[in-house]
């Protein structure tokens, strides 16, 4: 049932610079785009170049947005043979919630556009000659927010790697508990840090991996409780958003505020690493730290 | 001073009428019994009427009511030689959680044999006027608060005192410092740890369960709630200016996020409702304070005998079982 075959073939998550719900024009076939304006130094870039350069502006390091199966395809050392959890969970509108549409027509479309069943991708296998359980949140699904799905999948995460006896890596990208779930989504944020605290009672390190943004209850649990925390370069990382900040104290936030650079200064993150190096850094920390030989 | 909520307005006021009355007949030494009587009975049908039948957006504002017993007078009314702690060990004390030990009080004949035993109390506190609210920030804590309570709860655990936590806050304060300080950390951090601990754990939603700051003191083996009290992922007006981009629709987003303690329940959330008088514990506070000991005291009863592993999984297990999915 958790066999996944093809999981890495799934549509690509290709999020370019234009806004996600931009339909096309009617009338007009929908024909992909093929290059995409960079927002950081406005380079227009070949997507292909892009998806090989993993995402990053290869002039001005800015980190696109990357979908969970892109990201993880790039981090595993043979995708097609990974096994992939959990994909068969589907979110169950427990509360009946109804804003300007219902939550229930709401995971129905997000699994229409996105191909999946939720905000996670649960996979096992090796990352840079280590064997874990490792798994990346979808900011395009509901904003990656944290439902039940969600939670369940990380928990039993952790759970299998506490088991296996492996290390464990979580990659967010998501603005918190989803809304639509109530407080069953806060509850959430208890179930996935007590099963990583049997994860550490098992002696198995968890490397945290921030990416844009990480904020609210999935910060607020286990993405600022790893063993080690790297965060990709620019994110947004924090518990308020920088919104209800400003609101609060009524004045301005200083320049960079709760970015991954500003937590590194605040010594809230370990390090801070360009998507590119993310492989290569995790498989040395975590060959360090369950004492295993350098890679070949 | 009063602090009359709209919907209890003609309560109020049919209750000061009585008042009037009676004073009219004490200095006048007229009969008017009758009338008393039937204002009384007039007044106990609209207390009815009114609390048989609260909205979610009317309990929050219940939750939220200054005249509501705040944590210290829980520590006031069911406890004997409090000692407050305080200081998280790395340069703060925040007010916002206040944090102890203490004894239970005696109940003579009928003690439950809990009479006399130490216990450790955390809870968020608020101020009931400006200068105190300034003082407790509102009962909105910073990391500093978190990582005193967590302090406080290893403490408990070496000595083996049980834990009694009381949740009442809007939320963990969304300021520039408490980012500065690492927020997400430190509610992350106690969620963890919590779960963890090796004495028994009981927790009250007293007030306001808001969010990541109530959760940072509330993994509990067992989750009490007093019956207008709310739990929440987000605040009713938050909730409202994100999915209906407007604060005045707080009472629908109250409506929809579920959040009394009968849907707490419920969903499972929590183990047990606190009911209140008809009229609120900001009415009767005296008596909200007995029942809330009384079934505090109950639920620790049960747990006391449990090995520490059996604390540990009832716990997990408590926690592990939220959230319903299906299987596609
Ligand atoms: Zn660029």
């Amino acid at each position: 049932m958790s066999q996944g075959t093809r999981w890495f073939e799934q549509r690509r998550d290709f999020v370019a610079s234009v806004p996600p719900d931009s339909a096309p024009a009617a009338g007009k076939p929908e024909t992909p785009e093929l290059f995409t304006k960079c927002p950081g130094c406005a380079e227009v870039v070949f997507n292909d170049v892009l998806v090989k350069q993993q995402f990053v502006c290869a002039k001005c390091d800015h980190h696109f947005r990357v979908g969970a199966v892109d990201r993880l395809r790039a981090l595993c050392d043979d995708p097609p043979s990974v096994l992939l959890h959990d994909a068969d969970l589907l979110a169950r509108d427990q509360l009946g919630f109804i804003d300007s549409k219902p939550y229930a027509k709401r995971l129905v479309d997000a699994r229409k556009k996105s191909g999946r069943n939720d905000a996670f991708i649960s996979v096992a296998g090796p990352v840079a000659g280590v064997d874990m359980e490792i798994g990346s949140f979808d900011f395009s699904f509901l904003g990656g927010s944290m439902g039940a799905v969600v939670g369940e999948m990380i928990t039993r995460l952790f759970e299998r790697a506490a088991d296996r006896k492996v290390p464990a890596v979580v990659i967010s990208a998501s603005g918190g508990a989803r809304m639509q779930e109530g407080v069953l989504s806060l509850m959430q944020m208890a179930k996935t840090c007590a099963a990583l605290a049997r994860l550490r009672d098992a002696g198995m390190p968890y490397v945290s991996v921030l990416t844009h943004p990480t904020t609210g209850g999935v910060a607020a649990s286990f993405a600022m409780l790893g063993d080690v925390i790297v965060a990709e370069p620019g994110a947004l990382i924090g518990f308020a958003g920088p919104r209800v900040i400003r609101e609060t104290i009524g004045q301005e936030l200083p320049a960079g505020f709760q970015t991954s650079e500003y937590l590194l200064e605040h010594g809230l993150i370990d390090l801070i690493v360009s998507r590119p190096q993310l492989k290569p850094t995790l498989g040395r920390l975590l060959r360090q730290l369950l004492n295993l030989p350098p890679m070949g | 001073m009063d602090v009359v909520l709209d919907f209890e307005r003609p309560i109020v006021e049919l209750k000061r009428r009585i008042q009037q009355l009676r004073e009219l007949q004490e200095a006048n030494g007229v009969d008017l019994s009758a009338s008393i009587e039937q204002l009384e009975v007039q007044a106990r049908r609209l207390q009815e009427n009114i609390f048989g039948k609260l909205t979610p957006w009317q309990r929050t504002q219940l939750a939220r009511h200054p005249h509501r017993p705040y944590t210290l007078d829980y520590v006031d009314g069911l406890f004997t030689e409090w000692t407050e702690l305080h200081g998280d060990r790395c340069g703060y004390d925040d007010h916002a959680i206040v944090g102890g030990t203490a004894r239970f009080k005696h109940l003579g004949a009928a003690d439950d044999g809990l009479g006399g035993k130490p216990v450790l109390i955390v809870g968020h506190q608020k101020g009931r006027n400006t200068k105190e609210n300034l003082f407790r920030n509102f009962g909105m804590a910073r990391p500093d608060g978190y990582r005193k309570a967590m302090r406080l709860f290893r403490l408990a655990e070496r000595f083996g005192l049980p834990i009694l936590t009381f949740i009442d806050t809007s939320g963990a304060y969304p300021g520039l410092d408490a980012e500065e300080r690492g927020q997400a950390e430190a509610i992350a951090r106690n969620i963890m740890e919590m779960a963890t601990l090796k004495v028994p754990v009981v927790c009250l939603v007293a007030g306001e369960g808001g969010s990541g700051g109530a959760l940072a003191i509330g993994v509990a083996n067992r989750v009490l709630m007093l019956e207008n009290s709310v739990y929440s992922v987000i605040s009713p007006e938050g909730c409202a200016a994100i999915l209906w981009r407007d604060r005045a629709e707080a009472s629908r987003a109250a409506e929809a996020l579920r959040i009394t303690a009968s849907d707490c329940l419920s969903l499972g959330v929590v183990d047990e409702v606190v009911p209140e008088e008809l009229g609120g514990a900001h009415r009767y506070a005296s008596q909200t304070v007995a029942a809330v000991g009384a079934a505090v005291r109950r639920h620790l009863t049960e747990l006391l005998p449990l090995s520490t592993q059996e604390l540990l999984d009832d716990r997990y297990d408590r926690f592990r079982r939220l959230g319903a999915f299906d299987a596609a």
